[in-house]
């Protein structure tokens, strides 16, 4: 009985579907996209080619040695000694093995890529805060964005770009932005709404409660976003070594190819090392917003 | 012209509003609004404020008092009704006008002081002069003056989180003198403070009113905050339950809610010289101690102990208006309406 209920419902109930096409109809769109805009797709990749070529000659110009020294430098300003210290010797082993080169090119990538996805997502999430309507559009989206196995835009990007560093860079904006504006709104909407309300009583028009109230108050949140960014943007640079990305992601998928461990070991100590000089200058300079300190002069 | 004048100002949240409006003016209670998922806050205000008023707005949680204090720079939209500011109704105003409005001639403390975090206070207190477009040296100057005229020159340059509860409503209060309106709207200013330090800012505030004279409407839930400061209270609880002087909630409650209210009020420190005696008669007053018509009631133990015979209380001529008594005075204490003295006696009798 339960038996022919099953084959009952496999027949008559499920087998009627058709498999739907969702990945043709993308297929389609993206082929078309490509010949439609190509204009549009050759001017985004000789600048994302420019920006990233240039930045990484400009990091590569000095010896790493004296680079070295610079990261530390900055490690020392955004946070003080003991992280310069620490930066520096992490900075040294990566300047030890023999991927220098590529770390520099890497973290080429994950600035450039970085720096698009924070510029496009905090609009996006002053529109999101500001508006229902987008935040309730902009929602779905981002998790689409956000869960999308990071592989698969890899393939779309490369039919746009071709291979190369500039797909992995578009891969990286895209899959690294979500949380940019996700932060972005949750800090804007976190703001006391006395305070806002404080901006509205005395006249202020919505521009400038914004600018000096609701961003000011909301930034040490949107630096939060920032740092995800651009942990999220170094994961997925990696990634796009798979693609003809260039720096350490190749040499990991270079190495997987030939299960060659000690590349692969270099390789991704570097990429640590890389983080955790990207993390802690990152939360470095959160702390050092009006906000945070004076929320640490309270205690 | 008044300050401020509202008509028939009603404020209904939730759906259908504008026919919960209808039917509470048909004369439908409150609470039967409630049921349907729509809150009545503020129904059927009409009343006016005349410049160097303090006009306190008293009421329990809920009773709608936030909701109107909003209403009067424009925060919060009526429901219906009118509300003129000097003459000018807010409902025909454009965002921007509003906007005007508020940073000429309205400017507002709150409850939890709405400070900037990140500001010090000279700058937290310069925030109206900003948007009214002043440049730098003379905003801060003028947040200077502010900032000593409430009593925290030394604390300039500290930021909020670095002073107490009391200092930090100096701030609010400092902000809000700086933009120098003619209206201040104070939400609760003093509620969130301890006792000892709330009486001092209420102590503060009168002594700044005897000097500036603004107009001021000032939203408390505490009757003995409103009785020390208000020339005129409203007790408010969605409607107007009665509008008057402090004695006259005292004296002549007008249901009651408002008696119930006005119970636990230390009657001593409300009520007058003026209207607690009893008529002179005809007998020779000239060897009475003598006492202004305004002395309030606690004022009078020490000077009326230390004399055989009753005051004389005498206004600003000097010329006689009737005598207080120890019985009189004992009799004001008491928060029975004027019923006849025997009457008032028996009742007390235990049963």
């Amino acid at each position: 009985m339960i038996d022919y209920l099953r084959d009952w419902l496999w027949t008559y109930v499920w087998k009627p579907l058709p498999d739907m096409p969702f990945g043709d109809w993308m297929e389609t769109f993206i082929r078309w996209a490509r010949d439609a805009w190509a204009a549009g797709f050759d001017a985004v990749d000789t600048g994302l080619e420019f920006l990233y070529a240039n930045l990484a000659d400009g990091l590569l110009w000095l010896p790493s040695g004296i680079m070295v020294l610079l990261f530390a430098a900055a490690a020392w300003a955004a946070r003080g000694w003991k992280l310069g210290v620490g930066i520096g010797i992490g900075m040294f082993v990566v300047a030890w093995t023999p991927y220098w080169e590529q770390t520099m090119q890497t973290l080429s990538m994950v600035l450039v890529s970085a720096a698009i996805a924070i510029l496009l997502a905090i609009p996006l999430g002053i529109a999101a805060a500001e508006s229902r309507a987008v935040s309730a559009v902009a929602r779905p989206v981002l998790d689409f964005m956000q869960t999308l196995p990071a592989f698969v835009y890899l393939i779309p990007v490369v039919m746009l770009f071709s291979v190369g560093v500039v797909p992995g860079i578009i891969a990286t904006i895209i899959f690294a932005m979500p949380p940019g504006v996700r932060l972005t709104e949750l800090g804007l909407r976190q703001v006391d709404r006395e305070v806002v309300e404080a901006g509205q009583a005395f006249g202020a028009s919505p521009a400038r409660i914004l600018a000096r109230i609701k961003l000011p108050l909301a930034l040490p949140t949107i630096m939060a976003g920032l740092n995800q960014v651009i942990m999220l943007a170094l994961s997925m640079v990696v990634i796009a070594g798979l693609v003809g990305g260039g720096g350490l992601g190749s040499v990991i998928s270079g190495s997987l190819g030939r299960l060659d461990i000690a590349a692969g070991f270099n390789a991704g100590l570097a990429v640590v090392l890389l983080a955790i000089l990207l993390d802690r200058v990152t939360q470095g300079l959160s702390d050092r917003t009006p906000v945070a300190r004076a929320a640490k002069l309270a205690r | 012209m008044s300050a401020i004048a509202v008509e028939s100002l009603y404020k209904v949240f939730g759906k259908g509003a504008r026919g919960a409006v209808s039917q509470l003016k048909a004369g439908v209670p409150r609470d039967q609004l409630n049921a349907k998922g729509v809150t009545a806050a503020v129904i059927d205000h009409n009343w006016s404020i005349e410049p160097g008023e303090i006009f306190v707005v008293m009421g329990l949680s809920g009773s709608g008092k936030s909701t109107l204090i909003r209403m009067l720079n424009g925060l919060i939209k009526p429901t219906s009704g009118r509300i003129e500011i000097d003459g000018v109704e807010l409902g025909s105003l454009s965002p921007r006008e509003l906007r005007r409005l508020r940073r000429e001639k309205i400017s507002m403390v709150f409850q939890h002081f709405a400070l900037l975090p990140h500001r010090t206070v000279v700058e937290n207190v310069a925030f109206g002069l900003e948007i009214k477009g002043l440049n730098k040296t003379e905003r801060l100057e003028r947040a200077r003056e502010a900032v000593e005229l409430v009593g925290l020159s030394g604390h300039e340059d500290k930021l909020p989180a670095q002073l107490s509860g009391g200092m930090k409503q100096r701030v609010g209060l400092a902000r809000a003198l700086a933009a120098d309106t003619e209206i201040l709207l104070m939400d609760e200013a003093f509620s969130a403070l301890d006792p000892l330090i709330r009486q001092e800012m209420q102590d503060q505030l009168l002594e700044l009113q005897s000097k500036l004279a603004k107009t001021i409407v000032f939203i408390t839930h505490d009757l003995n905050e409103a009785m020390r400061i208000g020339d005129r209270i409203a007790i408010c609880d969605g409607e107007v339950k009665q509008l008057g002087t402090a004695e006259d909630l005292l004296l002549r409650p007008a249901d009651e809610y408002v008696a119930e209210f006005t119970a636990d009020v230390d009657r001593s420190r409300v009520l007058t010289a003026e209207a607690v005696m009893e008529p002179c008669g005809t007998g020779d007053t000239s060897e009475f101690t003598t006492v202004e018509s305004d002395v309030h009631v606690n004022e009078l133990y020490e000077p009326i102990l230390s004399s055989k015979a009753p005051l004389l209380v005498v206004d600003d001529n000097a010329d006689p208006l009737g005598v207080v008594t120890t019985r009189s005075i004992i009799k004001s204490l008491s928060p029975e309406p004027d019923t006849g003295a025997g009457e008032a006696e028996q009742e007390r009798q235990p049963a």
